[in-house]
């Protein structure tokens, strides 16, 4: 994984990442306004208040969730940051009478920017000295998102604490916005670190996302009417659920990877078996990966492409010796189709994976177009393949021009022009090596 | 269930009496309208909860969400909190799951019933303040809560946290007895999905623990329809715990398809990496394995011939003796299956039951030639499944032998080719639960034929004499 993120890092140098650079301004921007505004304006009347909910907060951002397609979200920290914008009124007893009454904290929206900006960073200090990513884009993200919403709610919380499901209801959509946001700033760092569409990584983004903040912005009302009930003291006790989703959620993370990794590994038999050429699934499979991006397809379906180039060839074990050189472009169309078979019924044999094993079937059809065209992930993998079986892995520039070209002199018939153009920009952008 | 021995109805029948017991006697508090409310109330919670059985996998009903819903009644109800709880908890008598045998609804009905009064009981006993009772009830009811009130709540949550812990307590405990006391149900714990570890689970009870007071804090602000506000995170986990395991299901499925793919080209040995993952789970479950090592372990059998492909097939199918140089390929294969499958995180220590699957107790296996309990424990559990599945499977050269003679050759090579222990273990396991064998089958004209058998402890590889 390290190879990647130095790739990552590669990139986010070669382009200015103008997403990023905005974001981390604004979030320092609201740092340092709330740092010299707060304390000179106004005074803290309930501390154990930004003191819990600060813990909370670091606690949160501490249990950080890795999600699949490389993720990082961190729901118990967004979570606890929402509530302590949104808390309407919390029990306090007085000294004289003995009495608890409820109280509106009327916490300053700059003040619970501040708070937020502790926590998150008091949560990331265990990462940075484990090594891992500090996570400063996801953190800024979050506090821009908290920002706005407090500065929304604050002014309407007074008019809230005698109608429960009012509340509610501004509750609700204020903390759905707030995710929304969140959302929106990483869809957008995530389309400038992968160069995909836009729109595309936003889709992306919402559909892995949004039961997750759901979840969160649920949390986070419950959490302010428990503050209500019971006092800040319990503010844990409402991270339960959450953590129960996120245990959930890290497993399903965890199953996914290691469904990857299982596909990845098993696809070198091939290899090992002497069919095809060491890292052959492995290259075509990235290769076709960033064409699919290239292409703006959505990640289900790069999910599907990644695993059929990954076992494309696995049809080949039912030939009794392997093709010399292993090169699928040199075999007559008869094999070809056969192996496609027989790699799809492989394929199917697992009962899940039928959309990748039509894929699988469909990669040795031309691309001539028509009705029976296959799909465009066939149609990928075929170019990918090709390109691979013409280069082999091999960074040299005249190389790769020569290959380019003979597929596009193909395009048309055997390829699909489009995917010819896109892997050609794909290929021109970085060295295959780098993919 | 299946069909239940007269202990297990023994055992059934003693709950069902004491949660009957439990409601003979009326309630010393009087029971007003509003309690039937939020009894109702929580009573559709609890089964709602109870329909979402894959939170936490479907193993053992005690962990499912629904005991949160029994544990806000004893927070709501106050000292009529243990019968309330009773009452919400024996609902689980009309459970919505499909297939769910009368037997098994009587119990969990019963062991919720006796686990919410047990809680309920010990909320009253140290002095819990119910939250109802810092409002009116009609205040509750409608959602409406008076600005400035005496409020005790977190006065209660010590009291809160113990009655959690006695029914968290009660109800592991009366499951406890039923997999003493019913064999059927002990072999479906045995077999359930396993994944859960002790802190996974110790803190799912917690979170649960969490939820019953989150449900009663909400109903205080905003009435009977908080439990559908609760209910969303309670949705989105469900969701999440799915999603895993259609995964997990996927995954399985896809190891397995290509396991097979990888077998398909050696006729004999079609269904010989399925039936040994089978044989070494039923060791690990024999030797009392941890669930996820018996899981690892059955993902070692299934891989751990996937480094023959790296094999020659003129090797596989050369008849007569091999040179040094096609024995030395055939004792790489370890080697080779290491080398595909190392990438795959999971594995961890099954990869040591692939590399060392051909060891010798006596040392004089490969590739390292340890010894004793130099080999690894998944290895030793591999290298008997093995032998034996290739014994009792049809082979070019020969026939496949009767159980009783595999099973005396896995005697004979107990000490020397085999862990004594686990040959012990194989040979009970197999008479509990029985073995698949391969499919007979007459290869067809054109199927390609191996003569070699590199697991076949009975005519073992020979090099050639020199020529």
């Amino acid at each position: 994984m390290t190879g990647r993120s130095a790739e990552q890092r590669w990139q986010a140098w070669q382009t200015v990442d103008t997403g990023r650079l905005v974001l981390l301004s604004a979030a320092s921007l609201l740092i340092v306004v709330a740092l010299t505004r707060v304390g000179v304006d106004h005074h803290v009347a309930i501390i154990r208040l930004p003191i819990a909910f600060g813990l909370y907060i670091a606690f949160g951002e501490l249990l950080r969730l890795a999600l699949p397609g490389g993720r990082e979200a961190a729901p118990i920290a967004m979570s606890a940051a929402l509530s302590y914008a949104m808390v309407l009124q919390v029990p306090v007893t007085s000294r004289q009478s003995g009495l608890t009454a409820l109280v509106n904290p009327e916490t300053p929206p700059l003040q619970i920017v501040l708070v937020a900006a502790i926590g998150m960073t008091l949560g990331s200090l265990p990462h940075i000295a484990a090594g891992r990513r500090a996570g400063a884009t996801g953190m800024a993200a979050r506090l821009v998102a908290v920002a706005i919403v407090a500065f929304a709610f604050r002014p309407l919380a007074g008019h809230l604490t005698t109608s429960p499901w009012l509340a509610f209801a501004v509750m609700f959509v204020l903390a759905m916005t707030g995710w929304l946001i969140e959302t929106i700033i990483s869809a957008i760092i995530r389309a400038d670190d992968l160069r995909a569409k836009y729109s595309v990584t936003l889709t992306d983004e919402l559909g892995v996302q949004w039961r997750l903040g759901l979840a969160v912005a649920v949390s986070a009302i419950i959490a302010v009417f428990g503050v209500e009930v019971m006092g800040v003291a319990v503010l844990a006790v409402f991270a339960g659920p959450l953590l129960v989703i996120q245990l959930a959620f890290r497993r399903y993370a965890g199953i996914r990877a290691t469904y990857l990794q299982t596909v990845r590994a098993l696809a070198q038999v091939t290899e090992v078996g002497g069919y095809v050429e060491t890292g052959h699934s492995r290259r075509v499979s990235r290769l076709a990966l960033a064409i699919g991006r290239e292409l703006g397809m959505p990640e289900p379906d790069l999910l599907d492409l990644e695993y059929a180039a990954l076992m494309h060839d696995i049809g080949q074990l039912s030939l009794a010796e392997p093709v010399p050189g292993g090169a699928t472009l040199l075999v007559a169309p008869d094999d070809a189709r056969r192996i496609a078979e027989y790699g799809a019924e492989v394929i199917r044999q697992t009962g899940v994976l039928d959309t990748v094993a039509e894929l699988v079937r469909c990669q040795w059809l031309p691309a001539s177009g028509g009705p029976a065209a296959p799909p465009l992930g066939s149609r990928v993998i075929r170019a990918a393949n090709a390109f691979d079986d013409l280069v082999s892995g091999s960074p040299d520039r005249d190389r790769t021009a020569t290959a380019i070209e003979r597929l596009r002199l193909a395009a048309g018939t055997e390829y699909d022009p489009v995917v010819v153009a896109a892997l050609a920009a794909v290929t021109d952008r970085l060295p295959i090596t780098r993919l | 269930m299946g069909r239940l021995s007269w202990a297990t109805w023994l055992y059934i029948a003693a709950i069902a009496g004491a949660a009957a017991a439990i409601f003979a006697r009326p309630p010393a508090h009087g029971f007003p309208l509003g309690y039937w409310v939020i009894c109702g109330t929580l009573a559709v919670l609890f089964l709602i909860c109870d329909s979402t059985p894959t939170l936490l996998g479907e193993r053992q009903a005690a962990w499912s969400p629904s005991s949160a819903a029994t544990l806000a009644a004893v927070v709501l109800l106050g000292r009529n909190g243990a019968i309330g709880a009773a009452m919400v908890g024996s609902v689980a008598v009309f459970s919505v799951r499909r297939f769910v045998p009368i037997a098994e609804r009587l119990f969990n009905g019963a062991m919720y019933a006796v686990g919410g009064y047990a809680a309920g009981t010990t909320f009253t006993l140290l002095g819990g303040r119910p939250f109802l009772h810092l409002y009116p009830v009609s205040a509750v009811l409608t959602g409406q809560t008076p600005p400035h009130v005496l409020l005790g709540a977190n006065a209660s949550l010590k009291p809160f946290a113990a009655a959690a812990a006695v029914q968290v307590i009660v109800n592991h405990g009366l499951l406890w007895g039923m997999l003493r006391v019913d064999r059927h149900s002990r072999a479906a714990a045995k077999q359930a999905t396993p994944g859960w570890s002790t802190p996974l689970l110790l803190a799912s009870d917690l979170g649960l623990a969490a939820l019953g007071l989150i449900i009663a804090a909400v109903w205080t602000v905003l009435g009977p329809l908080s439990t559908a506000v609760v209910l969303v995170p309670l949705f989105v986990a469900r969701w999440a715990m799915g999603q895993f395991a259609e995964q997990q299901k996927a995954h399985a499925a896809t190891l397995r398809a290509l396991c097979q793919a990888v077998e398909t080209k050696d006729f004999y040995t079609r269904g010989h990496s399925e039936r040994v993952s089978r044989g070494s789970g039923m060791i690990a479950r024999q030797i009392g394995m941890r669930a996820d090592r018996a899981e690892a372990v059955r993902f070692a059998g299934m891989l751990h011939d996937v480094g023959k492909l790296g094999v020659p097939t003129r090797v596989l199918q050369k008849e007569g003796g091999l040179t040094e140089e096609e024995y030395a390929a055939i004792q790489l294969h370890p080697m080779r299956g290491l080398e595909i499958v190392r990438e795959i995180g999971f594995l961890n220590e099954a990869l040591t039951g692939i590399m060392h699957h051909h060891e010798r107790m006596d040392g004089r296996g490969y590739p390292m030639g340890f010894a004793g309990h130099e080999i690894p424990e998944f290895a030793r559990i591999i290298a008997v499944a093995d032998a034996f599945d290739s014994m009792t499977s049809t082979r070019a050269y020969r026939k496949a032998k009767p159980f009783g003679d595999a099973i005396a050759e896995l005697r004979r090579g107990a000490g020397t080719q085999f862990d004594p222990r686990i040959v012990d273990a194989f040979i009970a396991a197999l008479r509990q639960d029985g073995w698949v064998l391969q499919e007979p089958a007459e290869p067809r004209g054109h199927e390609v034929l191996t003569w070699k058998d590199h697991d076949d402890p009975v005519a073992p590889l020979r090099v050639a004499e020199s020529i």
